[in-house]
């Protein structure tokens, strides 16, 4: 007689579904993940009511504590017609490989001159060139922020082709300040931008309740 | 996991019976490496992603222009002078040779309650017409469009930020804040007056 044999209990489970699950939000992520940009300096935002969110298609100053100034403006060709107007003004001349680097960098705070031994750099000459670095200057005698400003805004208008008929898919201009920079630096930033025309902004801030008196 | 089916027992029981039996073959493939593997990624992805955009807060500053010599109406008019150390001071109406400067702070018993106080019609007003709405279920772009104007009327409280040279930019917004809390419409961020300088380092409690 055979003996009856009692079925092992096999210690494997069935892992088909978790293992559907988790490619699924692995899936999820990967296709809307947007990498963080790697911010040059840390700015500690102040906290405001206000839920509005930042724009898209948004040229952003940063001021630091130290009321050091960064400045971005996204979109690869943008950034190259800008970088030449910028370069021909301040006589220096910035190559193919060197107008290809700047388009994929983030944030920058330096001179134009700067700017061109800065470009080379690989990420940790970059940092410690920030530590150092005076941010853009923005004072009337040499006020590079505003030429950044209104050249990015020139390549804006050039590569959208004339104002936007939605006045709200327009460039819009935001300024990061640290909660601790003195709002003399501020308040300049502003009227470098007010002396561009430009009167409206978006102060980034962090969210904070609403106390609904 | 990894199953070994010996093959003595099955010789074994085939010789007893006679027959011989294909070898069942398993159809568990070893799924961890995979799920590790889906596991990490899926992290990576969760802790790299930035869920959300920063909030803004929108700002208007009025058009520099040097043919614009209009005097602001102060009749109704609050003016803060933010300083240093966290420190604001304030005076109602316009600047008299005699006005004197009040000290407040940040605080919902400070700044908060006299924005509240000054500003009462107005809050008010808007406070009914927010019940209002709720019971009659006004539209919201509605609802909107009357506390704009109810911020625009003429009694409604309307405020002057100015600031000196050590006021930090949280000072500017936590007031800009407060403002937007005490649902005041009219304010602007003017530059400081010699006099008022004066006055707060004058400032004696």
């Amino acid at each position: 007689m055979p003996k009856v044999k009692m079925p092992k209990n096999s210690p494997s489970l069935d892992m088909t579904p978790m293992v559907d699950l988790a490619f699924l939000l692995v899936t999820f992520f990967m296709l809307t993940t947007q990498f963080r940009p790697d911010e040059p300096v840390v700015v500690d935002s102040p906290s405001s009511i206000s839920e509005k969110i930042l724009p898209d298609k948004v040229m952003l100053v940063t001021i630091d504590s130290l009321g050091r100034v960064f400045f971005n403006l996204e979109g690869k060709e943008m950034r190259k017609e800008m970088l030449g107007q910028m370069g021909a003004k301040y006589g220096v001349t910035f190559d193919e490989k060197e107008t290809n680097r700047f388009a994929l960098m983030t944030t920058f705070g330096m001179t134009v001159q700067q700017l061109k031994q800065y470009i080379p750099m690989d990420e940790m000459e970059r940092k410690d060139f920030m530590k150092k670095s005076q941010g853009i200057p923005y004072d009337s005698l040499n006020n590079q922020l505003g030429d950044w400003i209104r050249f990015g805004r020139l390549a804006d208008a050039e590569k959208s082709g004339g104002a936007p008929v939605d006045k709200t898919k327009g460039l819009r201009f935001a300024i990061k300040g640290d909660a601790n920079a003195n709002y003399t630096a501020i308040k300049r930033v502003i009227e470098v931008f007010q002396e561009m025309k430009v009167n409206r902004f978006n102060l980034v801030t962090t969210l904070e309740q609403n106390p609904n008196i | 996991m990894a199953q070994i089916q010996s093959n003595e027992q099955d010789s074994g029981k085939g010789g007893k019976h006679g027959k011989v039996r294909a070898k069942k073959q398993s159809t568990h493939i070893d799924m961890t490496p995979m799920v590790d593997l889906a596991f990490l990624l899926l992290t990576f992805f969760m802790l790299t992603t930035t869920f959300g955009k920063p909030k803004t807060m929108e700002i208007n500053m009025p058009v520099k222009d040097p043919t614009n010599t209009v005097k602001n109406e102060v009749n109704n008019a609050l003016t803060f002078l933010l300083s240093g150390d966290d420190k604001i001071y304030w005076y109602y109406g316009e600047l008299k040779p005699d006005t004197k400067l009040t000290l407040t702070d940040y605080s919902t018993q400070g700044i908060r309650k006299l924005l509240l106080d000054r500003n009462k019609q107005a809050v008010d007003e808007i406070k009914t017409l927010r019940e209002n709405a709720l019971k009659t279920k006004m539209a919201d772009t509605t609802l909107k469009r009357m506390e704009v104007d109810i911020k625009g009327k003429k009694y409604a409280l309307m405020v002057l930020v100015k600031t000196d040279d050590k006021a930090k930019y949280k000072n500017v917004i936590n007031v800009l804040d407060e403002l937007n809390i005490c649902l005041i419409g009219k304010y602007a961020l003017v530059d400081l007056d010699m006099r008022e300088y004066d006055l707060i380092k004058t400032f004696q409690p």
